[in-house]
């Protein structure tokens, strides 16, 4: 049973510079308790993907297509429909731990808001739960924090305040935007191992947003690979790290450094190999090359590049956007692979 | 150019400590001290890639910027080729930073927003160089813009007109217009996206290989260090945990942090990610104005038991260059 089904998500922001396609025709559903990973770079469009499903763009910006959570369309919602279901059904951690939390109130009296106003607790149940749910994401001495305000937290507490704040109401859904991405990599596992264990104990289905290709590996069941507002790649996580099927992907997992990876003739003075490059720069959402996004940048580019290419699927499960076949694309993991 | 058996950065018990604030309300009150570098020691030989690591509070930017006389040396050496660091005047520094040159973190507030990129690329030349012309600099500018990549279309551009990814190419640009030996790169490409950090990083590896310069190559992001660092110091909270060749220490870690620092960083492959065992350290690095008593891992090491509180550990060889600071590792 599907908790969600996006299907044709487009979101457009007028500006004065023009028209700018942030996300367009974006696709997937959720399994209830399953993961979602959405992986991109600057401009890809997976934080206004995140914005879309919450309601929360910005004036300028406009969505269209099916939001289907629980048979209703989350986009044709009224405001106050909305109000209802953000944070109680639906949650959402942001980036920055230190800028979503209110610095001028205790970090109580924003847990207890939420319970007060989703289920209409009193102040004490409220108190009470708060502290649980405190000493479920492992923050010690619970009930004697709730009297602190966010600055005297670390960066690290902070995260786990908002997660536990997202978690109060027990969320059906949870969007995480790269909730880790401002912590140091030791603070980084606590954090995706409580939330592998929240997953667990409360069935959440998460969407995780994030550029971190580690990250979605150990946390998601599935990728969406997205680049300037498009879906390249879509599937099973298994399938997308070690078959990825799009140029792009493929450029994007042979660019990360790899722990794993044995560090080149260790010893002379010049060491270490060349990293494979995508070559050019990410898009410009307001000036596109016509046809598949990513164009410019591809090693595999042909003439047929020059019209859009369809997500479809090509495998069980799995759908990718590109016009070359799979056989067709260079093996970077061939010895003389091109490195350009 | 020194001698041979000479390293071109010497760097001897470095300690760089702040004074924050005082310990009561009264002006008599003595100050309060932060001790965000305690006593680090490396060299680095010319040519070579030196990778510092460490978490948020370690130490590691405000040691970069003791090497480059941005912050004040406390106590200990720094020697570059030879000749302390250590109360240098603003003349000597100077002359010195035609040998030294910084690359910053965040690669657009690191570039003056009124200046051209063209400017912002020939200030450092005209500082050091007041005998070289016009012609001569916009030469050697347009010169080491190609090398990193930039067209020389774009030298009357503003730094707001480019992407981050460019922008780090100008500051890399501007270090190594005056032909520096050595040059301290702090975070250079973690703001970057992805596939613009690889770009980075391999232009970083071809300039150090053409022109024989030695990096200094401070980051977070261990897979990165992994790739470009010929050895590597671990600190934390303003100590060093463990220094070895690179391979040695990824292969072989031994302080217990920089196993459990190793064990946390994600590889992008489901396989190795389910199934491996992270080693989940508590709690959060302590304050460096009030460390832990003996060794400052102690709070938050899986193996600590009561002797760690009480002596500071002293960085043991266990291997060739591989240095250990751990009570548990001495015996």
């Amino acid at each position: 049973m599907n908790l969600l089904a996006v299907s044709k998500l487009n979101v457009r922001f007028q500006t004065p510079e023009g028209e700018v396609a942030a996300v367009s025709d974006l696709s997937f559903t959720l399994a209830s308790g399953a993961s979602i990973g959405i992986v991109g770079e600057s401009g890809s469009g997976k934080t206004q993907t995140a914005y879309a499903l919450m309601g929360l763009l910005a004036k300028n910006g406009r969505a269209s297509g099916e939001v289907i959570y629980d048979s209703v369309n989350l986009l044709t919602l009224s405001e106050a429909e909305l109000n209802r279901r953000r944070g109680a059904e639906i949650a959402m951690i942001y980036q920055d731990p230190m800028t979503s939390l209110n610095p001028y109130l205790t970090v109580g009296d924003q847990l207890t808001e939420v319970l007060q106003f989703h289920k209409a607790m009193d102040k004490r149940a409220a108190f009470a739960e708060s502290v649980r749910m405190l000493d479920a994401v492992r923050i010690a001495d619970a009930t004697k924090r709730m009297s602190l305000y966010p600055h005297e937290f670390s960066g690290g507490m902070r995260q786990r305040v908002v997660i536990a704040m997202a978690l109060l109401c027990r969320p059906k859904l949870l969007i995480a935007d790269e909730p880790t991405t401002a912590l140091d990599v030791t603070v980084q596992a606590q954090i995706l191992a409580l939330l592998q264990d929240l997953r667990r104990e409360f069935s959440t289905s998460i969407i995780l947003i994030t550029h971190d290709l580690g990250v979605v590996a150990g946390v998601c069941d599935s990728v969406l690979v997205m680049y300037a507002g498009r879906v390249m790649e879509y599937g099973d996580a298994q399938n997308v790290f070690h078959d990825a099927a799009h140029p792009y992907t493929r450029g994007l997992l042979h660019a990360v450094p790899r722990l794993d990876r044995a560090h080149a003739d260790a010893g002379a003075i010049a060491v270490g190999s060349r990293l494979n490059t995508i070559p050019g720069n990410p898009p410009n959402l307001l000036a596109l090359p016509s046809g598949c996004p990513f164009v410019p940048r591809c090693i595999d580019r042909s003439s047929a590049c020059l019209t859009t290419p369809k997500l479809e699927d090509f495998a069980q499960g799995r759908q990718r956007a590109c016009h070359r076949l799979v056989n067709e694309l260079t093996d970077l993991d061939a010895p003389h692979g091109t490195t350009k | 150019m020194s001698t041979p058996l000479l390293p071109l950065l010497d760097v001897r018990d470095l300690k760089v400590h702040f004074n924050v604030g005082r310990t009561g309300f009264m002006p008599w009150s003595p100050p309060r001290l932060l001790r965000a570098v305690d006593g680090v020691s490396f060299t680095v030989n010319a040519g070579e890639t030196l990778g510092i690591v460490g978490e948020s509070g370690c130490g590691k930017s405000s040691l970069a910027r003791a090497l480059i006389g941005l912050n004040p040396i406390a106590s200990g050496d720094a020697l570059f080729a030879g000749q302390s660091l250590r109360g240098l005047s603003k003349q000597q520094w100077h002359e010195m930073r035609a040998n030294m040159q910084m690359i910053f973190q965040d690669p657009l507030s690191s570039l003056d927003p009124r200046m051209t990129i063209g400017n912002i690329i020939a200030e450092p030349l005209q500082a050091q160089r007041p005998d070289m012309s016009r012609a001569e600099i916009k030469a050697q500018v347009e010169q080491v813009m190609e090398r990193v990549g930039l067209l020389s279309n774009v030298i009357n551009r503003y730094p707001h007109e480019f992407s981050g990814g460019q922008c780090q190419r100008v500051g890399i640009a501007r270090a190594l217009v005056v032909k520096p030996k050595l040059i301290i790169c702090d975070e250079p490409v973690s703001a970057l996206d992805v596939s613009i950090q690889a770009q980075v990083i391999n232009l970083l590896m071809d300039l150090q290989r053409s022109d024989g310069l030695a990096l200094v190559f401070i980051a977070h992001d261990l897979a990165v260090v992994k790739h470009i660092a010929d050895k590597v110091v671990v600190m934390y909270l303003g100590r060093t945990m463990e220094t070895a060749p690179t391979n040695a220490l990824f292969d072989t870690p031994r302080h217990p942090y920089t196993r459990a620092l190793l064990s946390a960083v994600p590889v992008p492959d489901p396989d190795i990610e389910r199934n491996k065992v992270v080693q989940i350290l508590d709690g959060d690095i302590p304050s460096p104005i009030n460390p832990p008593s003996g060794c400052v891992f102690r709070t938050r090491c899986p193996q600590a038991d009561a002797a760690c509180g009480e002596a500071v550990p002293t960085l043991n060889v266990i291997a060739a260059m591989h240095q250990v600071a751990c009570l548990k590792m001495s015996a």
